[in-house]
């Protein structure tokens, strides 16, 4: 490793400040920091740092989503061959599934990168690894068969109207993974929604055995308000068609222990949305004079993209409520709001997407009053000692 | 008994190199130096010149903001040198010690008939007012406030930080006297100690109120104890002390010299033989550290704790307030992808990495930052470390916006920078918090007074 540090010592004059190449600083400087943890020590201030790092931060929810993509790569296979009536082993839907997701997970990662590296060349400061997360998160919202085109002017819509706009990480507003998948579901609604989209080859009108259909659990539970098709366990487990990384609940919720553990995800958002959307779904089989009021509470659940939102969009914390009592809030009404979206309003099955994208607008207005609460305790607290 | 306060938040840092209850020889060094940066606010006047004799309790300089808050000799000597940073700004006040510690006689006093204003004038004229604190703001003892009370940690909770149990034994006296005399200052005195230890000399110490505190740092921290019990409200004044500085006072009072030493720990992964030694205030380290280190590496000194420490050269000197030298690694190196390893040497409060295996290991952690600046990303991490009814991240905004209003609402009165010390060593965003902090107050003087 001396070699390559010494190697990297001698070209980054060229791409310091009068260098050859100093618009490329902070391109350089991520890469650098990738590679070796900077010298810098503690200056004023504490004289030890707690080893958790923004990097190793990212470097764990990406982690964490591994079992879904890896579940989703395979599933997409799975989907396909079962629609085009083939029952390939293994391997081969891994591969049909890899030349699907992987080139959507590039196209991801390489547009946000891009214009992550030449916003943080502008605005002369390091490039921040927010978008480590989101170029993963965006790919495992959408849909197998997306256009390539389509991940890329989402992915920028993305990085430049929902984060750097507004400053870059840590300052944005919205949820940026959520917001691009909001963008297609409203720019291109066709590509969007429907029963032919979930599924590789059926847009493309690829032999399909008879009576297969391809709409999702919930697009299906819509259309013919028959919640059957797919059982609870397959929901759960996640042989179902549907977003790339949002089918299979096991996956999600083995990333959710990850993140629990390593306490880098807020357990207080998950449990929350779950318990939210649990006890509304619950109200919901009370009334229950619709098919979708009927469907059971926990397989609502494992349904559509409402656990990877609990998991991995909700708790996204800088759109998230940012106090411990707000985060209790702000879960549960994402829970309550998913599960009405998605029950009165047939038109957007997917109500977790608008629900968490509506707190993450509110999360501001949350912490505002647990921020006067404590501001309220405080001044009572003065007058019972005076 | 009274009852114990639990504290639950915060961390105790498992740090190696943690001092026995024993005793180092070392030589007394010939220089000491006063540091006028130790005492925030304060804008030094000399009046002494270089090369001039003083003796132990000599004025050295005084403060233009308050001309009868004094700061004096801890030895007799002569003036070294003024040591000036950028705009000439005074760092350090240097004294070569002669070695026969001729000390000014200030005259002793009977301590039944004290009066408020006799006892002012004394601590002003000997040089120990500095030795009050005020909160709000952490900064020098104003002569017209009017303290609720004043409040006296009797123990440190910081990582490696001395046994106020074993520095204080035989001091029994002159702490009942320290206290006596402070009395007279304000009624209302508390003393904070540690539920788990003995704390014999505290517990037995009469006119004061003892409150019994368990948990990991910051239970030590005197802003802590003050929050759990009497927050400090807006107008309020709290006065704060060391447990040495009372016993400096109390020997004032009774023999009228004023007594510089002070007991210290020198402790740390990169300190060969940790041990407390006997020393005097402003003391140069050289001699605690002369064969004591572990070289191979960059070695940081730290003048106090690894938390709130001011950081020194090896020939550096003792801060004002501190009893503490710690030494650990530099770290000025580059680790290759030393964010992906697994980490079973690195310490965190997350368990992100796999040194959550092994919860009793104590940690050779350097001054490395670990990683770059970014602003507020993750949350919730502050509230981990912070036994307090504050919203951390809220007041750091508040303060970054310098919302004088929210500052004040959100609890800036309560806090010192040592008190957020452990959010900024958690902060995964690296802040700086404790300079924040300090800027809000800054503020807070400027705006407010």
């Amino acid at each position: 490793m001396k070699a390559l540090r010494n190697y990297i010592d001698k070209i980054k004059p060229h791409f310091e400040k009068g260098g050859k190449y100093e618009k490329l600083q902070s391109t350089f400087e991520a890469f650098e920091t990738l590679l070796f943890v900077p010298n810098t020590t503690n200056k004023n201030g504490v004289h030890v740092r707690d080893a958790m790092d923004m990097k190793r931060t990212m470097a764990t929810v990406v982690i964490a989503l591994i079992p879904a993509l890896l579940f989703g790569i395979w599933n997409a296979g799975y989907q396909h061959f079962l629609a085009t009536g083939q029952q390939p082993d293994f391997w081969p839907m891994v591969g049909h599934g890899f030349l699907k997701v992987f080139p959507i997970l590039v196209v991801s990662y390489v547009t946000g990168l891009t214009i992550e590296f030449i916003f943080a060349q502008i605005r002369g400061h390091e490039v921040n690894e927010g978008f480590l997360v989101t170029g993963m998160l965006i790919p495992l919202v959408l849909p197998v068969d997306i256009p390539l085109w389509m991940v890329f002017v989402a992915t920028a819509f993305a990085v430049i109207i929902g984060k750097e706009v507004f400053g870059g990480t840590g300052m944005n507003i919205w949820n940026p993974a959520l917001l691009a998948r909001a963008f297609l579901f409203f720019a291109y609604p066709a590509y969007m929604s429907g029963d032919t989209i979930w599924i590789s080859g059926l847009s493309q009108g690829e032999g399909i055995v008879d009576g297969f259909s391809g709409a999702t659990a919930l697009g299906a539970a819509v259309t013919t308000g028959d919640i059957d098709k797919y059982s609870f366990i397959d929901s759960f487990l996640g042989f179902i068609p549907g977003s790339i990384g949002e089918t299979s609940t096991l996956a999600i919720l083995i990333g959710a222990a990850i993140l629990i553990y390593t306490g880098v995800g807020s357990w207080r958002i998950m449990l929350s949305v779950f318990v939210g959307g649990f006890l509304m779904a619950l109200g919901f089989n009370a009334i229950g004079s619709t098919p979708l009021m009927q469907i059971p509470a926990w397989h609502h659940l494992v349904l559509g993209g409402f656990a990877f939102g609990a998991v991995f969009m909700a708790t996204d914390p800088v759109s998230a409520t940012r106090t411990n009592k707000g985060k209790y809030i702000y879960g549960f009404l994402i829970g309550v709001l998913s599960i009405m979206i998605r029950v009165f309003n047939p038109a957007y099955p997917e109500g977790v997407m608008l629900a968490i994208l509506l707190m993450n607008t509110f999360a501001p207005l949350i912490d505002h009053f647990i921020v006067e609460s404590n501001i309220r305790r405080r001044l009572k607290r003065a007058s019972i000692t005076a | 008994m009274s009852e114990v306060i639990k504290i639950k938040k915060g961390l105790d840092i498992p740090l190696k190199g943690k001092s026995d209850k024993v005793f180092g020889q070392a030589q007394l060094p010939d220089l000491f130096a006063i540091k006028p940066t130790d005492f925030h606010g304060v804008v030094p006047k000399m009046v002494v010149k270089e090369g001039e004799k003083v003796k132990a309790g000599s004025v050295l300089f005084f403060d233009k903001n308050q001309p009868d808050v004094k700061f004096v000799s801890p030895v007799s000597g002569q003036l070294k040198s003024v040591i000036r940073g950028e705009r000439r700004k005074i760092l350090e006040v240097v004294i070569q010690s002669d070695g026969t510690n001729d000390t000014i006689d200030f005259g002793a006093e009977d301590l039944s008939t004290l009066s408020r204003d006799a006892v002012v004038a004394k601590l002003q004229e000997a040089g120990a007012w500095p030795y009050l604190l005020r909160r709000p703001y952490n900064i020098l003892a104003k002569k017209d406030d009017a303290p609720k009370a004043i409040f006296i940690s009797a123990f440190d909770s910081a990582p490696l930080a001395p046994d106020y149990d074993f520095i204080m034994t035989g001091k029994e006296k002159e702490f009942q006297a320290g206290i006596d005399v402070l009395k007279t200052l304000c009624d209302n005195i508390h003393i904070g100690i540690n539920a788990q230890a003995a704390s014999k000399l505290f517990v037995n110490t009469k006119g004061v109120k003892i409150h019994r505190f368990n948990g990991p740092h910051p239970a030590g921290n005197v802003g802590v104890q003050i929050h759990h019990v009497m927050p400090i409200n807006k107008g309020e004044v709290v006065w704060t002390i060391q447990p040495q500085e009372v016993a400096t006072i109390g020997k004032l009072f009774t023999t009228g010299k004023h007594d510089f030493s002070r007991t210290i720990v020198v402790a740390g992964s990169e300190i060969k033989k940790p041990a407390y030694y006997k020393t005097i205030l402003g003391a140069c380290v050289k001699p605690y550290l002369n064969d004591n280190l572990n070289t191979e590496e960059h070695v940081r000194i730290i003048s106090g704790n690894v938390l709130t420490g001011t950081q020194i050269n090896d020939d550096g000197f003792l801060g004002f307030y501190h009893s503490q030298i710690t030494a650990i690694p530099e770290g000025d190196e580059f680790e290759f992808m030393g964010w992906a390893k697994p980490g079973f040497g690195k310490f965190s409060i997350s368990r992100s990495y796999f040194s959550w295996l092994a919860p009793n290991k104590e940690y050779r952690l350097n001054a490395n930052m670990m990683g770059g600046v970014r602003p507020f990303v993750v949350s919730g991490v502050y509230e981990k470390v912070l036994p307090m009814d504050i919203l951390p991240e809220q007041l750091f905004k508040s303060i970054l916006v310098e919302d004088i209003d929210k500052m004040e609402q959100l609890g800036i009165y309560e806090l010192a920078e040592e008190d957020v010390a452990l959010c900024e060593f958690v902060c995964p965003s690296k802040m700086n918090l404790q300079k924040i902090l300090r800027k809000g107050i800054d503020l807070m003087i400027k705006e407010l007074g």
